[in-house]
């Protein structure tokens, strides 16, 4: 069986690690180009969401290096994300490729199914304690992956020479995809964290802060969203994201949604009383999590057309009204350019440059 | 005076009106619709909703604005869950509404957004009538009345649509108990327009789609048209039951025309940009594909659509078809 699965931010080095591991080769997803983006929109539905088309794109490339096998998550809805497998499976079938998807579902909407899936996994012959003891390395690897790259935005707005983060970052890239066993993921952990604190900062600098806000996808691909926390870094801006992937784990795959993230829709609840699917109620309740943190505004990154973040952005001008946090919503698809993104996010932070002034006197 | 409750003439209302309207007035409170869709109201809709939505949404805004200065309070449901089906709900914008008013129309009188979630219990419904009743003081013998005249009128008009009446021509036969004159025996082509009840019942967005198809002398068939338990007999095609259940309702249709009753093409109406309808239309032409080669048209409607360009494509579509019934495949 040749694995893949889809790309999303640095992540693609656990998933790496971990099916080899199992004994399958892994193929792993390009980062996702224009390339990819121009597969999976010649083939997807016009409407359907960037991460749709590029998912497929992706599906599309994989196969190409060899893939037979897909590994991705499905979901409950209402968003949309959650019939991706479906379509995915169709499209790719009416192409004639031979290419099947196992799509897992969150267990608790169907034990059954999910253990049926665990098990077409698990290869023959393997404990279930081994098999499980891999699981468990992948996501410590998951986890420092994600560790490092808060790491890196966070240090980025004071880094003396423009730039050195970003390269310290591929350096622990590097340094985390060779280590193989327990120990050496812990160790190589350590030696992350010396390497990103090794880059000469200026701790005297009060950067704008930034919160960044959105549908999954979109904020955690950086080659979708133009490596939006990247380039605020280098332009000396604090930014701050709401969800990560081992977050989002932990709070919606391995406990229910409505249970692991109380507190986010709690403070959601005046303005939106329901979960919206996708990331509505979250986009929300963060925004009012963010102005009471005194951060200085809020992006709101989504799809074209991702309803639930359009239902957000409706409400986003009463909550920025009222808890006084400006909030800037960008909306990505196959079309949207760089320059174009550049620009607003110029006039934004001169907008909170302006407003951090007028409050300091 | 009484209370005067409005009702915009939009998205549930063509599936719920008759039952909403028959409640109110039977608890004694002056139910207040508002006109149906017209130019103004578009307008006024487009100024008012966030500019990404899609038309119905803009809609909704437009019915909104057109009554709000009329009513004491503004009937927004939020629609949740009607029936227990894999798990379905609705499209956000159904379950996001009655927040979504508060935030972008200002000077609203007050909502009431009673929320529907019918899985929760045989009676659930009836708690939610009472519920409302006992908000405005209504005795309870009084709201068990009103619920069984109100689910009574809810059955008569969806009778009526099934035998094939439209939404509008249903509440004039339910306003004036009447019989329904359904012009629907005769045509020599059949087409299922499927889509969402809001765009196929309503008359200014899709352009008079019903009637002008009948006029080019097919007969129409819509979701409305089949009885939920047959419709419902048509989930078991989907490996996984989409999340939104006028989608899902439409995908059954789809299957039901496709298998069990051919029809002779399929109209798919869908509003530009609608999230949902991104999947299901292409999972419609795949499978109208996949069964025997079904003719296929999807419909694309929105605030820019014109008369022309729709009689265009629908005249096209049914030369097509005629075309096809003679020289058979």
């Amino acid at each position: 069986m040749k694995l893949t699965y889809p790309h999303m931010g640095y992540s693609y080095i656990a998933f790496k690690m971990l099916i080899n591991d199992l004994g399958y080769e892994a193929v792993v997803p390009p980062e996702p180009s224009k390339r990819t983006i121009d597969l999976g929109a010649r083939y997807a539905p016009e409407f359907a969401c960037i991460p749709f088309k590029v998912l497929l794109g992706t599906y599309l490339e994989t196969i190409e290096m060899g893939a037979d096998t897909g590994i991705s998550s499905g979901g409950v809805g209402p968003c949309r994300a959650g019939y991706y497998g479906v379509m995915h499976q169709k499209i790719l079938n009416e192409l004639g490729y031979d290419f099947k998807l196992i799509i897992f579902e969150p267990p608790q909407s169907n034990y059954l199914d999910f253990i049926k899936k665990i098990r077409s996994i698990k290869p023959r012959g393997m404990s279930w304690r081994t098999f499980i003891q891999l699981i468990k390395k992948g996501y410590r690897k998951l986890e420092a992956i994600d560790e490092m790259e808060y790491l890196m935005y966070r240090n980025m707005p004071y880094e003396v020479n423009k730039g050195d983060t970003a390269k310290a970052f591929n350096e622990v890239l590097k340094i985390l995809d060779a280590a193989q066993t327990a120990e050496e993921i812990e160790d190589a952990r350590w030696e992350c964290r010396k390497t990103i604190a090794r880059v000469p900062q200026d701790r005297s600098r009060i950067p704008l802060k930034i919160g960044i806000i959105g549908e999954i996808y979109v904020v955690l691909e950086p080659a979708v969203n133009f490596y939006l926390q990247k380039m605020l870094g280098e332009m000396g801006v604090y930014t701050d994201r709401s969800i990560w992937l081992t977050s989002y784990t932990q709070k919606n795959v391995l406990v229910e949604g409505k249970f692991g993230e109380r507190d986010i829709h709690e403070m959601a609840h005046p303005y939106l009383n329901e979960a919206i699917g996708g990331h509505g109620l979250n986009s929300i309740g963060e925004i009012v999590s963010y102005a009471e943190d005194g951060y200085d505004g809020v992006i709101q990154l989504a799809p074209f057309s991702c309803i639930p973040e359009i239902m957000a952005k409706g409400i986003v001008p009463r909550v920025s009204r009222e808890e006084g946090i400006p909030v800037m919503t960008i909306f990505i698809d196959e079309q949207t350019a760089v320059a174009g993104v550049l620009t607003r996010l110029e006039a934004f932070l001169d907008l909170l440059k302006r407003r951090r002034e007028q409050k300091a006197g | 005076m009484p209370v005067r409750v409005g009702i915009p003439h939009y998205l549930g209302y063509f599936s719920f009106y008759p039952l909403w309207k028959t409640f109110f007035e039977e608890i004694g409170l002056e139910v207040i619709t508002s006109p149906p869709t017209n130019q103004q109201i578009l307008n006024a809709g487009v100024a008012e909703a966030v500019n990404d939505a899609c038309i119905p949404i803009k809609l909704y805004h437009g019915h909104v604005m057109e009554i709000k200065d009329q009513v004491d309070l503004l009937f927004v449901p939020r629609f949740v869950k009607v029936r227990k089906l894999g798990t379905e709900t609705f499209c956000p914008k159904f379950l996001a509404l009655p927040d979504l008013l508060r935030a972008s129309i200002g000077n609203l009188p007050e909502l009431l957004d009673t929320r529907v979630d019918l899985t929760r219990g045989r009676f659930e419904l009836f708690r939610i009538a009472r519920e409302i009743g006992e908000r405005f003081g209504v005795a309870p013998a009084r709201i068990s009345r009103a619920y069984i005249i109100a689910c009574r009128a809810l059955r008569r008009y969806r009778g009526l649509m099934f035998k094939g009446a439209p939404a509008e021509e249903a509440l004039a036969c339910l306003e004036t108990d009447s019989k329904a004159v359904v012009q629907n025996k005769q045509g020599e082509l059949s087409i299922a327009v499927l889509g969402y009840p809001y765009l196929i019942y309503d008359n200014f967005i899709n352009m008079d789609l019903i009637k002008r198809l009948r006029s080019f002398g097919a007969r129409v068939f819509t979701a409305e048209m089949v009885s939920p338990r047959k419709l419902l007999r048509e989930a078991k095609n989907m490996p996984k039951q989409m999340f939104w259940y006028y989608s899902n309702r439409a995908m059954h249709a789809a299957y039901y025309y496709l298998n069990r009753m051919r029809v002779d093409g399929i109209i798919h109406v869908t509003a530009f940009a609608c999230g949902p309808d991104a999947m299901l239309d292409r999972l419609m032409e795949m499978e109208s594909r996949k069964w025997g080669r079904m003719p296929f048209l999807t419909l694309s409607l929105d605030e820019e659509t014109g008369t022309g360009g729709v009689e265009t494509r629908l005249e096209a579509f049914i030369d097509m078809l005629k075309r096809r019934k003679v020289v058979p495949l």
